[in-house]
């Protein structure tokens, strides 16, 4: 039977268990992912082994994890894809809780301090609304807060800064884009949120499950909205005579 | 007093508050909304990371009967359509609120902030879907579950609401048939919490994991319904398990993985091997659109007749309607068949075959207040029962979450407002701790998991969309032989993210829904819905009734509760009974 050689870290860094690396060796099935792969080390060869998962169907975004190197979900990656040895890493950017397993709580701090959307208070419900204007927000939408593209940011991994990270831009964004929202979230990402510190290097759209387009169309849309905001008092007198949020 | 305690074996943190909800999906996070407004004090526990619950899972859309597209819809005939389809095994009360509140809590959640797809004139689109009458479910794409969760995650992270996520809850304590509290561990920190409170909810999901071919997420081992039966609470229902007629079924790896029932909504067609659209033999009126037991047997039919696929499915077409289409409407499902099977269904047919889907049965609720038959504690959503009857529609448990979440955070709140907090004694704490340790500390623990596989295999072979008697038997008597083989299971490490230990946990709560599940399929001497028995095939009077277990000692209680049959000028239109 053809098999696939797993080498996954292992690590609990409360208890001070350091880094080390399991090998296994797990036979392979047809169309498999790499989830099943570690689910049959799971079930069958290590039950302690720490991995975060729900649906297996690549609609919840749990189970992000860095394959050969590549911030990936495990369970949309086909194991025939990665050749037949594979490591598996857990995200780097966030601290390790144990094994694959990554604390991403701080996303879900950064979450709190977005303003939520907040209907413009001439809309009455039930709201009318073309199809056409939700287009754009709807591709953020599609968010699955897998945090791959947070994993893979260098200035989330590098710099330490405060930059709030691609995910939340894309948050943003979709609120943004609502076509029933009245906040204006641009000076919020600006000071506290720190879009100055992305140099638009593209790295998260490239992991994106989701295909987002999460620089040409979150991230660069919204310096833009900074820059006509934060730099632009002529703009900005007109929109606060006309109550605009534009 | 959310202070941390030491007490003499054991370390663990106390935690007070009003409402503790179980469960982060659709109706626990309702729930939440709903109390906390109420200015009650609410926790939210969650054993996945907040905004991951089965809930994210849902595709097609929610049922409302706004008459956005089909204008002579309303509560009524989405009412019949319910209380019909789910061959008059629901509680007509709770069908009522169902269908009467559906509307407001669509439009509650666009101004939330949820973004539905549109009609031409503006509102928001409803598409057609299996035995409803008129176009009525409204949707964002196939996306319509992962919209729900985050508007309801959004607004619930915006409040003071408490949030316990990837926390296991392992027992809920009940004295004197009231509710005393619960606790559990954190998976993150690997420490236990006492929770201390006047209510809780119960709003853990299904039990779909008890099958092998599932649709359902890692979650859905039906751990509430488990506690709230050792609890005292009544069940009921248990054999109603909703096969869904279209899972993927190629490759092995995402066998069982849900296909939306928005194709055939949206124009999608059933063929077999030969190329002949079966369902206009089946059901010549509703073809593709009929309820789901319905086309879910006619499936399996073709299958077992050897009118299959190569990997023993059927195939569903929606190529005719174009990419462009497709696209818009069904991008998860181009993702799922490209990605997963390699199949582009713009231009290729997809391979489906029957897969476990929804739990109509559950925890009994008292239909006005949630409330089941022990003091303080409510159950809403999937774990709760009464609403589907035997068989349920696409697109009403996204309303039922919605509907009943809010019903069950609205009456435990009022609940807590008229009662006190009660005390959980160290003794029931330490005896809840040392059940837990236990898996890790075991010398040469038995590995869960091949057990667990060996019961899902069972239920999936033995009570899976037409049942026997004989089948049913072998299933009891397989769940009782790996009953007695879990003495020593456990697993190395410790409690912090440990899968092994919570897959201890899990299946002494599966085996427990398992019996109870198998258990009522025997008694159930008829086909109604989605249970189909070959040796009683149709339905019949002397079982229009609900199976209830209760607790009874170390044993199970078995007894019979009579439907009361809606008002009459209730149901519209349609034919009664099938």
């Amino acid at each position: 039977m053809q098999t696939v050689k797993l080498k996954i870290q292992r690590s609990e860094p409360s208890s001070g268990k350091k880094v080390s690396y399991d090998e296994f060796e797990v036979p392979v099935e047809e169309g498999m992912v790499v989830l099943d792969a570690v689910h049959y080390v799971e079930n069958n060869l290590d039950p302690s082994l720490a991995v975060r998962w729900n649906c297996k169907a690549a609609r919840c975004g749990s189970c992000a994890a860095e394959l050969n190197g590549m911030p990936k979900l495990m369970c949309k990656t086909r194991v025939d894809t990665l050749g037949d040895h594979i490591t598996i890493e857990p995200m780097k950017a966030f601290p390790v809780v144990k094994d694959l397993v990554t604390d991403v709580s701080h996303n879900y701090e950064v979450a709190k301090k977005i303003p939520p959307f907040t209907p413009k208070p001439e809309m009455k419900s039930p709201f009318l609304i073309n199809q056409i204007d939700i287009t754009r927000s709807k591709e953020f939408r599609t968010c699955i807060e897998c945090f791959l593209c947070q994993d893979v940011c260098h200035v989330i991994r590098e710099h330490h800064s405060d930059y709030f990270g691609p995910k939340h831009v894309v948050k943003i964004a979709s609120l943004d884009l609502h076509p029933a929202d009245c906040i204006d979230r641009s000076e919020l990402l600006y000071h506290e949120g720190g879009l100055g510190f992305c140099d638009i290097t593209k790295c998260c759209q490239a992991v994106c499950p989701e295909d987002i387009r999460i620089t040409d169309n979150a991230i660069i849309p919204e310096k833009e909205r900074i820059v006509d905001h934060v730099y632009d008092p002529i703009g900005r007198l007109i929109r606060v005579v006309k109550g605009r949020k534009w | 007093m959310p202070t941390g305690l030491m007490s003499n074996k054991s370390d663990f943190t106390r935690v007070t508050t009003d409402i503790l909800i179980i469960g982060a999906g659709g109706a626990g996070l309702r729930a939440a909304i709903e109390a906390n407004e109420m200015g009650i004090k609410t926790t939210i526990v969650s054993k996945s990371l907040l905004g991951k619950a089965h809930t994210v899972m849902a595709e097609g859309g929610i049922a409302a009967s706004l008459g956005n597209v089909d204008k002579e819809d309303n509560w009524k005939v989405h009412f019949t359509d319910t209380y019909e389809e789910g061959v008059q095994l629901g509680n007509w009360r709770m069908v009522e609120f169902l269908a009467k509140e559906a509307a407001d809590r669509v439009y509650e959640l666009e101004r939330y902030g949820a973004l539905f797809d549109r009609t031409p004139e503006g509102k928001i689109s409803q598409r057609a879907f299996g035995a409803h009458t008129y176009r009525r479910l409204c949707h964002v794409g196939d996306k319509t579950g992962l919209e729900l969760i985050r508007t309801l995650q959004d607004k619930v992270a915006h409040t003071d609401v408490r949030i316990y996520d990837e926390f296991v809850i392992s027992k809920i304590f009940a004295t004197g048939g009231k509710v005393t509290g619960a606790m559990g561990f954190s998976m993150r920190e690997g420490k236990f919490y006492v929770f201390n409170c006047k209510a809780v909810i119960i709003a853990s999901g299904g039990v779909g994991r008890l099958f092998k071919v599932t649709s359902n997420s890692w979650e859905s081992t039906g751990d509430g319904l488990a506690m709230a039966f050792r609890a005292g609470a009544a069940i009921m229902d248990m054999e109603m398990v909703q096969f869904h007629p279209t899972g993927m079924i190629w490759p092995p790896s995402v066998r069982g993985l849900l296909v939306t029932e928005g194709v055939r909504g949206d124009g999608g067609i059933l063929l077999n091997n030969k190329g002949e659209r079966f369902m206009l033999k089946y059901s010549p009126e509703k073809k593709e659109l009929d309820a789901r037991d319905v086309v879910a047997r006619c499936n399996y039919k073709e299958i077992m007749e050897g009118r299959g696929t190569e990997h023993g499915g059927v195939y569903l077409d929606i190529s005719h309607k174009g990419a462009k289409f497709i696209m818009e409407k069904l991008p998860s499902m181009y993702m799922q068949y490209k990605e997963f099977a390699g199949v582009d269904i713009t231009k290729e047919k997809m391979e489906v075959a029957p897969t476990t889907h929804y739990h109509m049965g559950g925890i009994r609720v008292d239909p006005i207040t949630n409330m089941t038959n022990v003091d303080g504690l409510f159950a809403s959503g999937e774990a709760a029962c009464g609403v589907h009857g035997a068989n349920r529609l696409g697109g009403n448990s996204l309303i039922d979450l919605l509907v009943f979440g809010r019903r069950s955070g609205r009456s435990a709140a009022q609940f807590c407002s008229e009662n006190s907090i009660h005390d959980v004694s160290d003794t029931e704490i330490e005896e809840e701790i040392a059940r837990v340790t236990k898996f890790v500390e075991r010398k040469d623990p038995v590995n869960p998991y091949p057990i667990m596989n060996r019961l899902r295999e069972t239920m999936s072979a033995r009570v899976g969309i037409i049942r026997n008697e004989k089948d049913l038997q072998v299933a009891l008597d397989t769940i009782t032989e790996i009953k007695q083989k879990i003495g020593n299971i456990g697993v190395s490490q410790g409690i912090k993210f440990n899968p092994g230990l919570i897959a201890c946990l899990e299946l002494e709560n599966m085996i427990q829904n398992a019996e109870l599940l198998v258990k009522g399929a025997i008694e159930r001497k008829e086909s109604r819905g989605a249970h189909t028995r070959s040796d009683f095939p149709g339905t019949r009077d002397e079982w229009h009734k609900n199976i209830v277990f209760t607790k009874a000692g170390d044993g199970i209680e078995m007894s019979y509760s009579p439907v009361e049959d809606p008002p009459e000028d209730f149901i519209v239109n349609v034919k009664k009974g099938r």
